[in-house]
Order: structure tokens, then C-alpha cells, then sequence
């Protein structure tokens, strides 16, 4: 188990390439699944939890044949490397933070993730950069189908597949899109757009999901509804919203530009200003100058970055992470010197951040 | 966790989108029902399940005394023993079985939060009959636990075959 291995690359969905991808950061969809002969995890002895992962760690690695899996045992790993795989999407906080026998397998490319004993037995996320909700589709269809093949899941003739949450029954489909909406969010028209999702029957998370709060101005868009709609409808439904939304995003910021170009210009040239000679910096306010600077390399307004350097640093200068980077525990005085140092170390390069250097 | 109004705990966990910042509310089901009626001007919305079950609660007791409410909410699956009373307040299931066990309560709920009732995508290639059937095993399995704790060997002995004939089949 070397979660090390994780800290020496980025995950496919940071790139920063494909389709819209100066708005859409990832396309993602989750799956959730249920043995049939066992109980949901609520009443799941220690004794069921052992077995559901027994028989699904052997369903996982028998029907992923190119044996590119990465298999750790959540329960056994430290606080930080927990908070490490959330930080990187692999894990939810909800499977972080919880109590008895779990694990994950993660593909080493991060493109797709499989948690164990989570609120359902099995959740199944693909995750890819830019806006490609299709491919992720046939590609987590086909996990599932590989997976289906080995173990018997919960499924109701009227109902479909059975979870824990009867908010998920049915398809057990989340299709979610995460967007960066910096110019919607300045000129404060976003609530406007949330409200009108709502009534849609879309849900609006932050960063890390359910209950996070936006921080650098991402936003992801879900279905709400997994019952009475096949899988294609679902993700139909998010990918006809979403290019309305991508639309809204670049009108305020052509809007930006033409009427308070100064202004903006000057709200992203301070913001990569404070971030390259800052001495110590809150992961917030890191997250808030960032997002800045992401939409002025979108605008040509910076010239010398690259989108998957600038996506890589949300994710980097997070407390886990510059942990594991500088391999101790830090109090959090700690880790805004050593985040400062980070961020001033990646953004004064004499390239530029063009370079294969990554660490 | 206790209600956010007054000290009985909070059975009711809500989250409100329709403010734009998500807001979390923790009641007790008196005061659900209140808040839930003082905005009941406003379409439902995808509050979740907790939402959805609040307001089921106050349909319910339109119609209902308090002693059938708490009768209903009694009721066990016979399969995992979770209580009808136990998932509204965990707002999670115990077993597979739950969603027979408690249909004539889910249904509504289901209606209630996803607007339709029956499942339009994909199958799996299993027959449903075989899942239902191994769900009998989470009782069997249940069984067997207590009967050895209860010291009654035959009838764990009899479970053990009865689950290893269900399981091979």
C-alpha cells in the first residue's frame, strides 16, 4: 500500500484538457451498489462489513484485467493520508471520517475510484477531465457490468437497484459536472442561476460535495433524482444544462472585459501578485486568489501559465497534501508558511510552469 | 444532537437549498412539521429525504392519531430488524428487504422525492427473484447469530445448512 506513488502524479481529471475544459474542470458519475445477502451498513456487523469487502475486493480486482489497481485499506491508514485522498477526490468525507472495515481501489491514472463499505456497499465514480459526460458513462456502465458479473447486487423488479438512502434508489446514478464560475460569482448573478436549477430538480455542491461550501469559485452541477429515468436521460438532463450555464459563465465575463477591464485586470494581476510573494497564505485565501488567476490565463490576461499547473495547485497546496509533500504532521501556522513557500516556489519558475518539473 | 428550538433531540435533519447557500436544520418533529408548514407556500424542491419524510409526517397526521402514527413507526422488518422509527431518524435503511417490508410508507416518500415510482434504466443480467432470494440470507445469517448466542445448537446447525443450500444455489 504506497499512497506516496499518488503524490508524484496528478489525476487525469486536473489536465485540464477536453471539451469547455476553461470552464468545466471534470465530468464524473458514481454508481451506488448493494449486495443483495447482506445488510445495508447501518446494521452491518463487523463481521458483514469483513465479508461484503472480502467478496467485493475479489469481484474488483477479478474483473479489472489489467491489474492497474491501486487497493487500500482506508481503516488502516492515518488521518492524513485519509484527508489526501479526499483532497483528490478519490474518497468522500463521509468515508474518510467514518468507523469499522472500508477500503477503495484507485485506478493509478485517478479515472476511476471504487469505495467499499461507503454508505452503500459499493460506490463506482469515473471521473475525466472537461465535459465528456458520455465517455464516462459507457466507461463506469462497464465497470459495472464487469462487477455485476461476479456478485449478486440488491435490485427490485419495480424499484431498481436498492440503497441505503432512498434518495439514490433506482438508477443509483449521480451525474455531476464540476464548473468554474468566477464571473458569475463577480457579478452576482450565480444565485440567479442556482435558484433556476432548483426548480429543475438539479442539485448545486461545492468542491468536495455535499455540504462543502463553494471555495474558489467551483460549483458542481448533479441530478437529484435517480428513480423513474434511465441512466441516458440523467445524464442528458445535466449535459443539456450545462453548456446553458458554460454560455451564462462567458457572456459575464466578455461583460467583465469590456465594461471594468481595468478593474479586472487588476483584480487578476493583484491575485497572482499576492500568491508568487506572499510569506504565509490560509488554504482559503489560496483557493479565492486562484480562481482569480485561472479565469486570467482563460482571458489571455496572464500569459505565462498553464491551466493543468493552476488546476494541480488547488489541489496541491491543500493541507494533506503539503503534509505528505514535506512528509510531517503541521499545525496550521505551519502549513500557511510552507504553502506560501509552495506557491511562490511554482509560480517564479524562469519557465514559467512550462517545464516537466512537477514537485 | 439536540432540536435547534428546543431540547428533545432532533429527528429531523434538513438541508434548505432554496436559500442559495445550503443551510442545515436539526429538529425535533414538532418543529419540522412547523417549519415545513410555515414555508409550505413554496414547491417541495429536492430537499432530500429528510425533508420529504417531514413533510410525509405532517400528511400522515392529518389524517391520523398519534397512536397509529407511533404504531407505524413500531413496525420491524423481519429481515434485519431495523424499525420503521430507527430509519426515519438514521434517514437510512437497514437491509434490501426494508424496501418490501416498509412499502406502504416508502412509496409515498418515493413519490414524494423523486416524482415517479418505478425504475426506467438499466437491469442487471441476474434475475431480481435470485437477489430477493439472497436477501433471505441477511435473516438467516441474523438467526443463526442469536441462536448460538440463546445456546440452541440444533437450531443454528439447521440455519448453517439452510444458508450454505442458499448461498450455492
Amino acid at each position: 500500500m504506497d499512497l506516496n506513488e499518488l503524490t508524484q502524479t496528478s489525476g487525469e481529471w486536473l489536465r485540464g484538457l477536453g471539451p469547455e475544459a476553461d470552464i468545466v474542470i471534470s465530468s464524473r458519475i458514481r454508481l451506488a451498489r448493494n449486495l443483495a445477502d447482506f445488510p445495508f451498513i447501518s446494521r452491518a456487523t463487523p463481521q458483514d462489513r469483513l465479508q461484503i469487502e472480502r467478496s467485493l475486493r475479489d469481484a474488483i480486482l477479478a474483473a479489472n484485467s489489467s491489474g492497474d489497481l491501486l487497493y487500500v485499506a482506508v481503516d488502516e491508514l492515518e488521518g492524513v493520508d485519509r484527508q489526501f485522498l479526499v483532497e483528490r477526490h478519490l474518497i468522500s468525507r463521509e468515508h474518510a471520517e467514518s468507523q469499522g472495515r472500508r477500503a477503495v481501489a484507485i485506478d493509478r491514472t485517478e479515472r476511476f475510484s471504487l469505495m467499499i463499505n461507503e454508505e452503500d456497499h459499493l460506490r463506482i465514480q469515473v471521473l475525466q477531465s472537461g465535459f465528456n459526460l458520455d465517455s464516462v458513462w459507457e466507461q463506469i456502465n462497464n465497470i459495472d457490468d464487469g462487477i455485476e458479473e461476479r456478485v449478486t447486487y440488491a435490485f427490485h423488479e419495480r424499484l431498481g437497484y436498492l440503497t441505503a438512502c432512498p434518495t439514490n434508489v433506482g438508477t443509483g446514478m449521480r451525474v455531476s459536472v464540476m464548473l468554474h464560475l468566477p464571473a458569475l460569482v463577480i457579478t452576482r448573478q450565480i444565485e440567479k442561476v442556482f435558484r433556476s436549477l432548483q426548480k429543475i430538480s438539479l442539485a448545486v455542491r461545492g468542491l468536495y460535495g455535499e455540504g462543502s461550501q463553494a471555495t474558489g469559485d467551483f460549483y458542481q452541477i448533479s441530478n437529484q433524482i435517480t428513480l423513474g429515468r434511465s441512466e441516458q436521460e440523467l445524464v442528458q438532463q445535466v449535459r443539456d444544462i450545462v453548456p446553458v450555464i458554460i454560455d451564462y459563465e462567458r457572456q459575464a465575463r466578455q461583460f467583465l472585459i469590456k465594461e471594468s477591464h481595468e478593474n479586472l485586470h487588476d483584480r487578476v494581476s493583484r491575485a497572482y501578485g499576492i500568491l508568487r510573494t506572499a510569506q504565509t497564505i490560509s488554504s482559503e485565501e489560496t483557493m479565492h486568489l486562484l480562481s482569480s488567476v485561472r479565469m486570467g490565463v482563460n482571458l489571455g490576461l496572464i500569459q505565462d501559465l498553464r491551466i493543468a499547473d493552476i488546476n494541480d495547485l488547488f489541489i496541491r497546496t491543500q493541507p494533506a497534501h503539503l503534509q505528505k509533500l514535506t512528509g510531517n504532521e503541521l499545525a496550521s501556522t505551519d502549513r500557511n508558511i510552507e504553502r506560501a513557500r509552495y506557491l511562490r516556489h511554482h509560480l517564479n519558475r524562469e519557465d514559467g510552469g512550462h517545464g516537466a518539473e512537477k514537485n | 444532537m439536540k432540536c435547534q428550538q428546543c431540547d428533545r433531540p432532533a429527528t429531523f435533519h434538513i438541508t434548505e437549498l432554496t436559500g442559495g447557500k445550503p443551510q442545515e436544520l436539526h429538529l425535533c418533529e414538532d418543529h419540522a412539521r412547523q417549519y415545513l408548514t410555515s414555508s409550505s407556500g413554496e414547491p417541495p424542491g429536492p430537499g432530500g429525504v429528510a425533508a420529504a419524510l417531514a413533510q410525509q409526517v405532517q400528511q400522515m397526521a392529518i389524517g391520523q392519531t398519534a397512536e397509529e402514527l407511533a404504531r407505524l413507526d413500531q413496525q420491524a422488518c423481519p429481515v434485519c430488524g431495523i424499525t420503521f422509527y430507527e430509519f426515519r431518524s438514521q434517514g437510512r435503511l437497514g437491509c434490501p428487504h426494508d424496501y418490501v417490508a416498509f412499502q406502504a410508507q416508502l412509496d409515498p416518500l418515493l413519490l414524494n422525492v423523486h416524482g415517479e415510482s418505478e425504475h426506467t434504466g438499466k437491469r442487471p443480467r441476474r434475475a431480481p427473484a435470485a437477489s430477493e432470494r439472497r436477501t433471505q440470507l441477511i435473516r438467516l445469517r441474523r438467526e443463526m447469530k442469536e441462536a448460538i448466542e440463546n445456546e440452541k445448537y440444533e437450531r443454528a446447525s439447521e440455519l448453517r445448512d439452510e444458508i450454505r443450500r442458499t448461498e450455492s444455489e
